[in-house]
């Protein structure tokens, strides 16, 4: 047998590796370049954003429109800013992220651990739900709603969110749940351990990966969406992103365009933290949950 | 009634029924081993004794206390499981007293059991890790500390050593057989290794296709399996089976064996009733290690053979060298000591102990009791 030689697939040459990494170096300027002229934009005074180059940095710094966007700037018809709204958001998004991924959890524990006749068929079903378009569903929500008088307030919008929430919520936390150790649960049944004590003490203390996976999907789908937030919650209950709506499209007076940038920042902000606190934990819970499942 | 009664016990999952009337009843102090390959049902049955599946017909009793429906916490059994099963979030201390702060043992009592066995089991330097941070020779520790704190009725063992390497294997072996004969208490034990069974239990129950096939000491299995199947699963190497004829050669039954070379040999039986089948075919069962060289032949037989067959592969292991010979169209194992002189090719007189020779029926397979 001949000598090994270096030439196999994981050694590229160093041109290559130069080509390779010019690429990637170009694709990230590219993807950056749109955040790059809202942080810059944001922080200058409208007249330099009109007077012409919005490339350029600003030759005035200021914060002056990051605290308009917040407190003062015209929302609709008040001058309210983004805060109430900003706090809307997180009135909807942490109960129903919390309940969507406690029933969810639970939903994965049944139907792994405790599997029933027919047990597949409904979480066929769950997954289904996963794949309706959220426009069918307007109507007959917006009649549900209606029925149990919570159209146009933040309670309404996390109960849609939580039906939502739950088909996905199910389908990480099941295939998860489906590569931990049955053997485990059958244990601790033999320890005297019930349904719920088996829950808490054996499955949640590992469930770590998942339940971040799970909670940046929601938290980043709950906090972007739309489409609900514009039907069923207009006006004072109206989230984060139909007042940016609101403030970008205010049709009177000049166009705050600075103030707009910092705005939509602004809305950005919490899920781009939610991905750079927990990000790592994100990727480790997806392999979990795939691979091993 | 005995301790454990397993009473006319059915499994079925729908129409298929997996487990057919078994019946084992075993005593206090028993150690009772559930042999047989996989999907043999044995683990099932150790499941329905532990309540973790259900019983479709038929009892199971504990301490003449029917445990049809019973919850597997409230029977008074533990379980060691093939996988160790410990909760990986919680250290040894707290896997081995859970189940004791689930039946609301206090505090103190737990401590106190909790030190028990960790001396008992030698695992006291080990009672703050996580078992990630085990090996797995004290995983298996740990998980029959798990299994002793609760002072069960019975024990029940899933397999507990297929995770161990061979040597720790042995190791293990010896000291369940040991922590057995020093507590006394009644095991139930699955395995798929026949020489786990046999070393290990008081009695085996050797399983096939949802049927006891054979109930019964090691002693008994070995020397007088009930069928073929039992002859060929128990024992390393296996019996030899060979088809062969019986024939009365001086008022005597012999068996014609086939030889490799031209013309038959023939065997005397020991029994005297296998006359009735003089002239039909029979399944001849003898074990390699009663077939030796003369010199190593059973004293205390009154039955040696002596057989000359060419001597096909000779396989020094060590201890013994097993040589193979082709009889009755079949390879057959002989045990020979392990400085024989025997070489491949050459004509060899072998002794054969016909006293430990076994008959079979060849249409059902049972053994032609004597």
């Amino acid at each position: 047998m001949a000598i090994a030689t270096q030439d196999n697939a994981a050694s590229v040459g160093r041109a290559g590796r130069t080509f390779v990494y010019l690429v990637l170096l170009l694709f990230a300027l590219f993807y950056l370049l749109p955040f790059f002229i809202m942080a810059v934009n944001s922080v200058k005074p409208l007249g330099e954003i009109t007077g012409g180059n919005m490339i350029a940095l600003p030759q005035d710094w200021t914060i002056a429109p990051w605290l308009s966007a917040w407190s003062t700037a015209q929302i609709g018809v008040e001058p309210t800013g983004l805060r109430p709204y900003f706090w809307n958001s997180i009135r909807m998004v942490v109960p129903a992220v919390v309940i969507c991924t406690i029933i969810g959890a639970l939903n994965g524990y049944v139907l792994t651990k405790w599997r029933f006749r027919g047990d597949t068929i409904i979480f066929g079903l769950m997954l289904f739900s996963c794949f309706i378009p959220f426009q069918i569903v307007l109507i007959p929500m917006a009649r549900i709603l209606g029925i149990l008088e919570i159209s146009g307030t933040t309670t309404g919008l996390v109960l849609v969110h939580v039906v939502y929430g739950i088909g996905f919520a199910t389908l990480y936390f099941r295939n998860y749940y489906a590569a931990f150790p049955t053997e485990l649960v059958r244990a601790a049944q033999i320890d005297g351990a019930g349904f719920f004590q088996i829950f808490y003490r054996i499955l949640l203390p590992s469930s770590g990966p998942i339940t971040v996976v799970c909670v940046i999907w929601l938290f980043t789908n709950i906090w972007n969406d739309f489409l609900f937030g514009a039907s069923f919650a207009s006006g004072d209950a109206a989230p984060m992103t139909v007042a940016l709506n609101n403030l970008v499209n205010s049709s009177t007076g000049v166009r705050e365009y600075n103030v707009h940038f910092a705005g939509a920042i602004l809305a950005a902000l919490p899920t781009l933290l939610v991905y750079i606190v927990a990000g790592r934990f994100f990727v480790r819970g997806l392999m979990a949950g795939s691979v091993k499942g | 009634m005995s301790f454990l009664d397993i009473n006319n016990v059915t499994k079925s999952y729908g129409a298929v029924e997996v487990l057919h009337r078994v019946d084992i009843a075993v005593e206090e102090g028993e150690f009772l081993v559930l042999v047989g390959p996989s999907g043999c049902g044995k683990s099932t049955l150790l499941n329905m004794i532990a309540g973790l599946e259900g019983i479709t017909s038929g009892e199971i009793s504990i301490r003449d206390r029917v445990m049809n429906g019973v919850h597997p916490s409230k029977r008074n059994i533990a379980m060691v499981f093939q996988s160790y099963a410990l909760y990986p979030n919680m250290s040894v201390a707290q896997n081995i007293t859970f189940g004791l702060e689930m039946h609301g043992t206090p505090k103190s009592e737990r401590d106190k059991a909790l030190n028990d066995v960790a001396a008992l089991l030698q695992i006291d330097h080990l009672l703050d890790r996580k078992p990630g941070q085990l090996s797995g020779g004290q995983r298996q520790r740990v998980a029959m500390g798990r299994a002793l704190v609760r002072n069960p009725d019975v024990f029940l063992f899933d397999e507990p050593l297929s995770n161990l390497d061979a040597k720790l294997r042995v190791d293990m072996r010896t000291e369940i057989k040991k922590l057995h004969q020093n507590l006394q208490t009644t095991v139930v034990y699955v395995t798929h290794d026949q020489i786990e069974a046999m070393t290990l239990s008081t009695r085996i129950a050797v399983m096939f296709d949802g049927y006891v096939q054979q109930l019964g000491t090691p002693k008994e299995i070995y020397d007088t399996p009930e069928n073929v199947f039992v002859a060929t699963f128990m024992g390393s190497p296996a019996m030899n089976v060979v088809p062969a004829r019986v024939e009365m050669v001086d008022g005597v039954p012999h068996a014609r064996l086939t030889r490799s070379e031209d013309g038959h040999a023939f065997l005397a039986f020991a029994q005297d009733n296998m006359a009735d089948w003089a002239g039909k075919d029979i399944l001849l069962g003898i074990r390699p290690e009663a077939i030796t060289d003369p010199e190593a032949a059973d004293r205390d037989s009154n039955r040696i053979e002596t057989l000359s067959n060419r001597v096909g592969v000779t396989e020094p292991s060590g201890a013994d060298t097993f040589v193979t010979m082709t009889l009755g169209g079949k390879d057959v194992i002989a045990r020979m000591r392990a400085d024989t002189t025997v070489a491949s090719g050459e004509m060899f007189d072998f002794a054969v102990n016909m006293e430990k020779a076994v008959a079979f029926n060849p249409q059902t397979e049972a053994r032609i009791k004597p």
